[in-house]
């Protein structure tokens, strides 16, 4: 009881030679698309910041964020919100102990991609 | 070999120095989140490609306004705390501290920009 154990306990994933499976591969992307999004907040709040600066500035960042890069961005953006949120939602039915067989998480994280397509598509159709 | 037992080591924070105190802001940040960002896409997604007038009249409204003001202060704190997990898991020592800082200060700076920029339009 009071040793703790030292030896024995999992390794953490040597990713060279790490066969990738969904669990990892969703963990991943919520960490890549959680700080990713930074980029997005940048642009948002520049946006914001032209529209309350003048009308001049503003057309330069509107047409920053318009353009097809700032389309590419902003889409890609929508994509990657939704799959942190589903991923989110994800984990925090993990936290009440739900979910965490094998099979429940594989499906979570497929749930979690499909979904986050889904999604923005609909985001997309609708706004 | 330390001679504890197993009370001893479960006593205080444990290896956070903090306990639990960050995943439960995350748990916090996150919750709310979920209820802002939908309302806030919708928001943006609509506002997004008008013109300068039109914008600035949405921006101004106290909804519209309201839960912007609330997704940069909330959803910057849940980026500058998730951010520093990344940190610590990747870098040490100087870089590990130099990094979370600069995490922090972008955090709210950014935050800091946005709610001026609201304030501005909603005067």
């Amino acid at each position: 009881m009071a040793e703790a154990n030292r030896g024995e306990r999992p390794l953490s994933p040597h990713l060279t030679i790490y066969r990738p499976q969904i669990t990892s591969i969703s963990s991943i992307l919520t960490r890549i698309t959680g700080n990713a999004l930074i980029v997005t907040a940048v642009l948002i709040v520049w946006w914001l910041l032209a529209a309350a600066t003048s009308a001049d500035y503003f057309a330069t960042a509107d047409a920053v964020l318009t353009s097809w890069f700032g389309d590419l961005v902003m889409t890609l953006s929508l994509l990657g919100i939704w799959y942190h949120y589903l991923a989110g939602l994800r984990h925090l039915y993990f936290d009440a102990g739900h979910g965490l067989e094998l099979e429940t998480a594989e499906r979570l994280g497929w749930a979690c991609i499909i979904g986050a397509v889904v999604l923005t598509t609909l985001t997309i159709i609708i706004v | 070999m330390r001679y504890l037992t197993a009370r001893k080591r479960a006593e205080g924070k444990g290896a956070a120095h903090t306990g639990t105190e960050h995943h439960w802001h995350m748990k916090i940040s996150s919750v709310g989140l979920a209820f802002l960002v939908p309302v806030f896409i919708y928001i943006f997604g609509r506002a997004l490609g008008q013109g300068h007038e039109a914008v600035l009249d949405i921006f101004a409204r106290p909804f519209p306004a309201i839960v912007t003001g609330l997704v940069l202060v909330v959803g910057m704190q849940h980026f500058s705390k998730g951010a520093q997990i990344m940190i610590e898991d990747y870098a040490r020592g100087f870089w590990r501290k130099a990094l979370i800082i600069a995490v922090i200060a972008l955090s709210w700076t950014v935050t800091a920009t946005g709610l001026f920029a609201l304030a501005k339009i909603a005067l």
